[in-house]
């Protein structure tokens, strides 16, 4: 049996699902491409080469990385509460969804960006290129493509992380399928989120597709 | 032009430290093609990477046009290098940008403004002759075609200087004789100084003025191409014009001449033949018009004994040709 709440139920879980994970990507991507872009050039013989801060960043990143999502909710919950005066709700999930998302995203955006040939660089540098230039005119633009499909994976990521969300009553497509559909075994609303998230899935990777191969001439 | 004096690079790395520069002196002169051969990990690429400051030598001077590049600080280094253009072996083309916006990358890096960028990117891909692709991506352009971009770049800020890192050598054989056409046509008409790297003695031939073998970092032999070759022992001769394994003919004298600069045109057989009365074979050689003037190296069988022949070898040496006694 269907129940009458369960369209707006989805539609409910499914703008705070867009505002968590659409925030998230937002400040993530800017994150993220700032330290990815930082891990590549501060590297043995890279542009901005200073190895400490390379060896520190690196660190940063794998910590980040090792901590399953769960335990970083809950590990960073007084920054949390430091950032946004909160730690329950929706705006409160998106800082470790955050936290957790620069660093992956910025391992991708660090292979993307190693992509870019090193004689594409001595190219610019031959031609009297700045080191802002060579950034932003030469890698940033040569790995759009590996940057958009990276962002992609990191698009999916987040909703799966945002699941988990319900914890510190972020609510969310994830927190319902869990609360309504697990624990009260209301299996329309199970069902519902399921295909709903899988939809939501589809959408971001067809989308992130298309774009990075509009961007790709290679 | 160029001028380089006790140029030295090593490299340290994680291995044992190596030398790729030892102590290189260079000339170029204005308008002349000067060409760097060697086999790989001679030290040509490093060499030439050091004249622009892409690496920063460990000692010597690097002066082109009047500047001391290596004296200088990177800003300014920056603005020098605009002067420089430079051709590299795999294009090094920015998979992003169409073969106009690729022409178009090196004007932005110079600050040209936008409404001067366009036309100035058309007269440059019509100098190469690639007008009609200049909307193409360089994945949809040839070998050919990209090494004409990259040329295109190259010129961009109206440098006096090329530096081309091996610009045929990824190229076929037809390809590269279009590029060396077009290389050698720029620099009549926009009186280019070239500095080039190589391993292919077909690119020495067609466009070098000058040369230079290089061997474990230092020259081995350096001048103009015609003097070199014309000089006794000259590994550039051999290597341009190769006689292969010596054939076994009994009770015969192999002479191998060299033929170049003032002694192009010597009539070597007919000598031989009338005035020391031997009868000549040829059996190996070539003969050819080079960018520096016609040159090549002829293998000769002779009849007898070596001292029959000798007061013939030692008349041919005096005439200043290059003789070897091949046996």
């Amino acid at each position: 049996m269907i129940s009458p709440d369960l369209a707006p139920m989805l539609w409910q879980g499914l703008r705070e699902t867009a505002y968590m994970v659409g925030v998230a990507t937002l400040l993530s991507a800017v994150g993220g491409l700032l330290v990815g872009v930082l891990l590549v050039l501060t590297d043995r013989g890279g542009l901005l080469a200073a190895r400490p801060l390379n060896a520190l960043l690196g660190l940063v990143v794998n910590v980040g990385r090792s901590l399953p999502f769960i335990i970083l909710l809950v590990a960073i919950i007084p920054f949390t509460r430091a950032l946004v005066g909160t730690t329950i709700g929706t705006t409160a999930a998106i800082v470790p969804l955050t936290v957790s998302a620069i660093p992956f995203y910025a391992r991708i955006v660090e292979a993307a960006v190693r992509e870019v040939g090193r004689d594409v660089i001595d190219a610019a540098r031959a031609m009297g290129a700045s080191r802002s230039q060579i950034i932003f005119k030469l890698l940033l633009r040569e790995a759009r493509p590996g940057l958009v499909a990276g962002l992609t994976i990191t698009v999916v990521a987040l909703i799966g992380y945002s699941a988990m969300a319900g914890v510190v009553g972020g609510g969310g497509l994830g927190d319902l399928a869990l609360r309504y559909g697990y624990q009260r075994f209301e299996d329309d609303v199970m069902i519902g989120t399921v295909v709903l998230l899988v939809v939501v899935v589809q959408l971001v990777q067809m989308l992130g597709d298309l774009v990075a191969r509009r961007l790709s001439h290679r | 032009m160029i001028r380089i004096d006790g140029l030295r690079k090593t490299f340290r790395g994680r291995g044992h430290p190596v030398t790729a520069v030892d102590g290189v002196d260079l000339h170029v002169r204005e308008g002349e093609v000067f060409g760097v051969v060697g086999r790989s990990g001679a030290g040509k690429s490093t060499l030439l990477r050091c004249v622009n400051l892409l690496e920063r030598p460990d000692e010597g001077r690097v002066v082109v046009d009047g500047v001391e590049l290596s004296a200088l600080r990177e800003d300014r280094l920056r603005r020098a290098r605009q002067g420089i253009g430079m051709v590299h072996q795999h294009f090094a083309l920015l998979s992003s940008r169409t073969a106009a916006g690729n022409v178009e990358f090196a004007l932005e890096v110079m600050g040209v403004p936008r409404r001067e960028r366009a036309a100035r990117v058309a007269e440059l891909l019509d100098l190469v002759g690639l007008s009609d692709r200049a909307g193409a991506y360089p994945a949809q352009l040839s070998g050919g075609q990209k090494q004409r971009v990259g040329i295109a770049r190259a010129l961009a800020g109206r440098p006096r200087v090329l530096l081309s890192d091996e610009a045929t050598s990824a190229l076929d054989p037809e390809t590269t004789g279009a590029i060396l056409t077009l290389l050698r046509d720029l620099t009549r008409r926009l009186g280019l100084t070239i500095l080039l790297i190589t391993h292919e003695m077909d690119v020495v031939k067609r466009l070098c003025d000058s040369v230079a073998v290089m061997r474990e970092g230092r020259f081995v032999e350096s001048g103009p191409v015609a003097d070199l070759i014309a000089r006794p022992g000259s590994e550039l001769a051999r290597d341009l014009f190769p006689l292969g394994p010596v054939p076994a003919l009994p009770e015969t004298v192999l002479l191998d001449v060299t033929l170049a600069g003032r002694t192009a045109d010597e009539t070597v057989v007919s000598t031989l033949s009338r005035r020391y009365d031997l009868d000549v074979r040829i059996v190996g050689g070539a003969v050819e018009q080079l960018a520096a003037g016609r040159a090549g190296r002829l293998r000769l069988a002779v009849p007898g004994t070596p001292d029959r022949v000798e007061p013939a070898v030692r008349g041919l040496r005096e005439a200043g040709l290059a003789v070897e006694v091949a046996r």
